[in-house]
């Protein structure tokens, strides 16, 4: 378990150098001086006297060899030092802090109650497999994979918020400030954050289920007599939730891309909202590090799945 | 067609059955896979006829007419331009369709070739490709994207651009699997001892044998592309105004929910209609094309 371990690491380590060097480089691509990265794409570079230019392009260590920029820059960020944004005049770092944990919030509840959620699903459609309740249940989960998660916040927007007016259309509340408040401002948002993940869970649940009831030891376990609660939870579950373990790595990705969306949408003020509008204003600093931290968190829980599931299946670790 | 003597006293093996006469009977017999299959004629009719069918000029609006409601004239209302959105909506099937299909013949085109190398040279070559496909896998599809567009700015050809790269490393995993799975074969064996060369064996062996999970893919992946570019152009990068794009009309609409609401429900509808279209097809040719169930049914 230990080589496993290790192993994983290693791997996860280059592919955290090498996603640096994707973010590094693609915001090179940034056609124009690369002096623009670090003060705006507005910048009137043409217009500066040649002198200025060459004290600026010192200033931000664009004098040397893009490899030492590139280290130079790992540096700064191990250091903790992510940037400066051109738009807030502030440090990146900053920007992040008070915007994580309100996608924090929202996100963990979502990623939670979408996974518990999904495997009821999948299990309660499993094993009453061709009634009503597979139906529904496979109907949700093909709507939770098809629909716009954009779309499904406007349609909650205009059914709970405008028409029924339960809950409040836009914004976010501190669940510090008014807990009652802050749930009923994050009831439309967790929904839509959660609802694709719930479905892949569900679908992949439903399916690892099905296959486990074929086995021999459950054809056993019914003939010897046992409830069938005790059969699903103490023998198929723990068989069958091995693969659905996988996608947990995958929903992490999930709710950070969708959180993109639903911020947009539901005006929360969240790392997502953040970066979109970073695009919008050009500010390649914070696009930079915002997906370089939001990647990064991709890839750790990723390797926290791996770790799990070697420790879950032993064949895996030993192969 | 080769048909055996029902008796099966000798052979357990089930009397073979022409692949593609079961293929068409497995994919075709299911009803959910023929609504699939409507919904995307439908819409690619949409695509290709689309001066033809379309009421009004989906570009230039009457001004006067801005907002009207749902009436005769404008089945679907106008919007904030006064200009017809069921003439857009029709002619957003076109950019849907345009991104999708060029993106998965971009993507899955480098995939599949990087897979192979990758699977068929595996040791340095295989580490080096599949470790940048992780990386790429640790972006999450619409942040990548948004780092891309970021960069080359908005527009349909750099969401192509970046939709592609996001999605290469999915085909890419599989291709080396499939061909790694493909090279333990006896009958590899047995062609490299008749003197085959590799492009033989990658040619004749392991692209046909690795076409059914691509193709597979492919439909999956074009049902999540369309969520992606939907996505995108809702948050405004995408295709430029006047262009028609759904996930575009869906967030030009929010402003006007409470009087107008169908400016956003309906192409917000239209893009799930897709997305479910392509994904009914997928989960139907995967039943289909599925290996354990060859030479059965």
């Amino acid at each position: 378990m230990t080589t496993y371990i290790i192993r994983r690491l290693l791997m996860a380590l280059i592919i955290v150098i090498l996603v640096t060097l994707i973010v590094f480089f693609v915001i090179r691509l940034l056609p124009g001086d690369p002096l623009l990265i670090f003060l705006g794409q507005n910048a009137a570079v043409e217009q500066m006297t040649e002198e200025k230019i060459n004290q600026l392009r010192k200033e931000y260590g664009l004098d040397k060899p893009v490899m030492i920029q590139y280290v130079n820059w790992i540096n700064d960020l191990l250091r903790g030092d992510l940037g400066r944004s051109i738009t807030y005049r502030d440090n990146v770092g900053t920007l992040l802090k008070e915007r994580f944990p309100v996608t924090i919030h929202i996100g963990v509840i979502a990623f939670i109650l979408g996974n518990v959620l999904g495997i009821a699903l999948g299990v309660v459609s499993a094993m009453r497999r061709g009634t009503w309740i597979d139906t529904v249940a496979t109907l949700i989960s093909y709507i939770g994979i098809t629909i716009p998660v954009f779309w499904l916040g406007l349609l909650m927007i205009y059914v709970f918020g405008l028409q029924l007016g339960w809950l409040p259309i836009t914004g976010y509340v501190s669940p510090f400030k008014d807990f009652w408040e802050s749930t009923k401002s994050i009831i439309m948002p967790v929904i839509c954050l959660m609802i694709t993940g719930l479905a892949v869970i569900a679908r992949q649940t439903r399916s690892s289920m099905l296959e486990v009831s074929q086995q021999d030891y459950i054809r056993t376990a019914w003939s010897k007599g046992l409830r069938e609660r005790y059969i699903v939870f103490g023998h198929m579950l723990k068989n069958g939730l091995i693969p659905v373990v996988t996608l947990l790595g995958i929903g992490v990705g999930i709710i950070f891309g969708g959180s993109v969306l639903v911020e947009t949408v539901f005006a929360i003020p969240g790392v997502g909202r953040l970066l979109v509008t970073a695009v919008f204003q050009q500010d390649y600093v914070v696009v930079q590090s915002g997906v370089l931290v939001l990647s990064f968190i991709v890839i750790i829980s990723n390797l926290l799945v791996d770790i799990s599931y070697g420790w879950l299946d032993p064949r895996i670790r030993y192969s | 067609m080769k048909e055996q003597s029902a008796s099966g006293s000798f052979s357990e093996a089930p009397p073979r059955v022409n692949e593609w006469k079961r293929f068409w009977r497995v994919f075709l017999q299911r009803k959910l896979v023929m609504i699939g299959l409507v919904i995307l004629l439908f819409i690619a009719i949409c695509a290709v006829f689309a001066p033809v069918l379309a009421p009004h000029d989906p570009y230039r609006g009457n001004m006067r007419e801005a907002l009207a409601q749902p009436s005769m004239k404008y089945w679907l209302g106008t919007d904030i331009q006064g200009r017809d959105v069921l003439s857009r909506l029709i002619y957003g099937a076109r950019t849907v369709l345009l991104v999708g299909f060029v993106t998965v013949g971009i993507a899955a085109s480098l995939g599949i070739v990087l897979g192979i190398i990758a699977g068929f040279y595996g040791g340095v070559i295989n580490l080096i490709i599949m470790r940048i496909m992780d990386a790429l896998m640790g972006f999450p599809m619409i942040l990548l994207a948004l780092m891309i567009a970021a960069i080359l700015g908005g527009g349909i050809q750099n969401v192509i651009i970046a939709l592609s790269v996001a999605t290469i490393p999915g085909y890419c995993r599989v291709m080396c699997g499939m061909t790694l799975a493909i090279r333990e074969n006896d009958y590899i064996l047995a062609q490299k001892a008749l003197g085959s060369n590799n492009s033989r064996i990658i040619f004749q062996h392991i692209l046909p044998n690795s076409l059914p999970p691509m193709i597979v893919l492919i439909t999956l992946q074009l049902g999540s592309l369309i969520l992606a570019e939907a996505g995108l152009s809702f948050l405004g990068i995408g295709i430029k105004p006047p262009g028609a794009a759904w996930g575009a009309m869906v967030s030009d609409g929010y402003g006007y929910l409470m009087t107008n609401p169908v400016l956003s429900f309906a192409p917000g509808l239209a893009i799930m209609l897709a997305v479910f279209g392509f994904n009914l097809v997928g989960d139907g040719l995967r039943d289909a094309l599925d290996p354990r169930l060859r030479g059965l049914l």
